[in-house]
């Protein structure tokens, strides 16, 4: 497989959210601001990356009948790491994602990626992999977020946008936006637009 | 007393539910809900891991991890928490792979019943979730046993209701591009929709 197509198959034709059904989680519960959809996307890319590298260096060494148990141990202390760094300089943000960052562990991108791809594979493609895959997710991610965030409380980044009523502006913030189910809603008609696009993705009706 | 342990329940269960406010082991959650029976299989289980699990992380983190607790042996200034995250996952692994095994060797109808599911748990994130709720909130160890059981009865009854749906959907015309995951992502948004209204409840 090339480069390119690890590189860059994920994002559409193989998005681990929309086609896979991996990573779902976090990708629900975090996108309420921009600001914590980059950092979980940031987080989930590196630990994806790095522990692909490492699953897929040892990979010839460890027997498989403990290799999830050797996996978890990676990831964890990968996850241990990357909450650790993210707590000393970005410590509120850390603080509104909660348990979410700790749950990266038990993300199936991380995981699924380790196993279906590290092992089999050599280091360097085993990295692209997982960035490939930490991509993929960053743009659903992106896209909810941005959605939720315009259109819930009228800003980007944490920079208001389209003022809101209560604020002075014009704009009447959507509350639905705000609350969980909005989240399923956008990832729902996310599946819808890429598989218009894509037709192949379509799943035949039983 | 257990007025206190009641409102932990209901709130484990309806307000807070895992699946559907938290969205914890969503991934399972969509993957394993095509049918009823399946459901009920994977929601017993974790109810079972969710009530052993969360009780022995609370041991573990009160007593060997939390900053003092390791004072009985005399490291007053000792503080674990950063090592949390993988004792938690840790003890989920092995508690996973005890109760396969103990399955297995006296209960085989129901190891057998529950097939995959049992190790998938492992890789739930309700369950390691359920474990880092209980840590953020501070829950004492009789605290921690109603939460647990609380937080995967919710998990077990949303799975259900979402199987009953998606068994159902089979008769109706979705458009094609919805067929399949998106048209369960916007039933499961309506189903979160539903569950809002338990969140006015006080308790």
């Amino acid at each position: 497989m090339s480069i390119k197509k690890t590189l860059f198959g994920p994002m559409f034709d193989n998005n681990p959210i929309a086609l896979q059904i991996l990573g779902i989680c976090s990708a629900l519960a975090v996108t309420t601001k921009m600001e914590s959809v980059m950092v979980m996307a940031l987080a989930v890319t590196v630990v994806c990356a790095v522990s692909g590298l490492c699953v897929s260096i040892i990979r010839n060494h460890v027997p498989s009948s403990i290799r999830i148990i050797v996996m978890m141990t990676i990831i964890a202390s990968l996850v241990i790491v990357t909450d650790q760094l993210l707590k000393a300089f970005v410590y509120d943000i850390a603080k509104s994602m909660s348990v979410y960052i700790g749950l990266i562990i038990t993300n199936c991108i991380v995981m699924g990626r380790a196993e279906a791809y590290a092992m089999k594979n050599g280091p360097i493609m085993s990295f692209l992999d997982g960035i490939g895959n930490g991509l993929g997710y960053s743009i659903v991610l992106i896209f909810v977020g941005l959605f939720r965030e315009l259109f819930g409380s009228g800003k980007l980044f944490g920079i208001s946008i389209l003022p809101l009523t209560n604020e002075g502006g014009w704009y009447q913030g959507n509350g639905m936006m705000l609350l969980s189910p909005s989240a399923f809603f956008l990832i729902g008609f996310f599946i819808w637009g890429l598989r218009t696009w894509k037709k192949d993705q379509v799943e035949q009706s039983n | 007393m257990f007025e206190h342990h009641l409102s932990i329940l209901t709130k484990a269960v309806f307000i807070e539910n895992m699946a559907l406010s938290f969205f914890l082991g969503m991934c399972t959650f969509i993957a394993v809900s095509k049918k009823v029976k399946t459901a009920i299989g994977l929601g017993i289980a974790v109810i079972v891991v969710q009530t052993i699990t969360v009780p022995a992380n609370n041991l573990i983190y009160n007593n060997l991890l939390k900053g003092g607790a390791l004072s009985w042996a005399g490291l007053p200034q000792t503080d674990l928490t950063f090592l949390g995250l993988i004792s938690y996952i840790g003890v989920i692994a092995a508690i996973v792979q005890i109760l396969e095994m103990t399955l297995d060797k006296y209960v085989p109808t129901l190891y057998a019943a529950l097939g995959i599911f049992l190790p998938l748990i492992t890789v739930n994130c309700a369950i390691l979730g359920g474990s880092l709720f209980m840590v953020e909130r501070d829950y004492t160890f009789a605290e921690s046993v109603t939460y647990g059981f609380g937080s995967g009865l919710g998990w077990a009854i949303a799975i259900v209701a979402l199987a009953g749906i998606r068994e159902k959907m089979k008769y109706s015309d979705v458009p094609e591009g919805l067929r399949g995951l998106g048209i369960t992502f916007i039933t499961v948004g309506l189903m979160a929709l539903g569950f809002l209204s338990f969140s006015g409840i006080q308790l």
